[in-house]
């Protein structure tokens, strides 16, 4: 602590070393939030179900989607990503995971909201297996916080059936 | 800055950054807002940088006591002794 630029060293070092100490304080106070996620989501319509000229199933879809993520939200969350998957199984894959809609959620206040929209990205099998098919409808969340881990969770929400006919 | 204050601006950094440190995240934590933890924080060690760091005067409150050059002269320095060993002598001239 003899000269001035000591002085700063030893001030920017132990600044630095707190800041460190409270990021990992504010993260580890995430593990005691346990969120209650409130969501529904229903097919409306299907607007086009076809078999692609290259052999696989293409179905495009009007959802109603309502999701209230508001206790997800912690002093230390930037944002929320949310998104839609259709999952259902094949005799070639046992799990079909495929993302229909997707939406960041910025802030609180905008976590609670109820949306009609076509399908954002069509949903194509790896063949044709999708005529009378049950799908399961399921909500993923990734919550990306300030500091610290990325939460990760999901929810089923729905099952419906696809017809038995192209349209 | 003499040796009391430096040890006191150490002492006083460190109590000054842990202060601010917890009373951000208290205040942070409670206002529900990380932004305003980083504000109070980074206000802290601006504080702190400016108590600590020039060399102000009440660090300089301890000024060493050098001894008078007469009182030096009373008593000299011990000479080097030339009796020593010759394994010594021959290590020194290598």
């Amino acid at each position: 602590m003899f000269s001035l630029w000591q002085r700063v060293n030893a001030l920017a070092t132990f600044s630095i070393l707190l800041l460190a100490a409270l990021s990992c304080a504010a993260s580890f106070l995430d593990a005691f939030n346990s969120p209650s996620v409130r969501a529904h989501a229903e097919v409306i319509k299907v607007n086009r179900f076809r078999k692609q000229l290259t052999g696989n199933d293409e179905v495009s879809l009007t959802l109603n989607i309502s999701m209230d993520l508001q206790s997800l939200f912690t002093w230390n969350t930037k944002q929320v990503f949310v998104f839609l998957t259709a999952e259902y199984e094949t005799s070639k894959n046992s799990v079909n995971q495929i993302s229909l809609w997707d939406h960041i959620v910025p802030d609180k206040d905008n976590a609670n909201f109820r949306v009609r929209v076509p399908t954002k990205y069509p949903l194509i099998d790896q063949g044709n297996n999708l005529r009378g098919k049950k799908i399961d409808l399921v909500l993923h969340w990734h919550v990306m916080p300030k500091t610290g881990r990325m939460i990760r969770d999901k929810m089923a929400l729905s099952e419906f059936y696809l017809p038995d006919a192209y349209t | 800055m003499d040796w009391q204050g430096q040890k006191r601006a150490e002492i006083l950094m460190q109590i000054l950054l842990l202060v601010s440190g917890i009373a951000a995240f208290a205040i942070g934590y409670i206002m529900g807002s990380f932004q305003m933890m980083l504000l109070i924080y980074a206000g802290g060690v601006v504080l702190t940088a400016l108590v600590t760091v020039p060399n102000w005067p009440f660090f300089n409150r301890h000024p060493l006591k050098w001894l008078e050059p007469s009182e030096a002269d009373r008593h000299p320095k011990p000479q080097v002794s030339t009796t020593a060993g010759p394994k010594k002598k021959a290590s020194k001239n290598k």
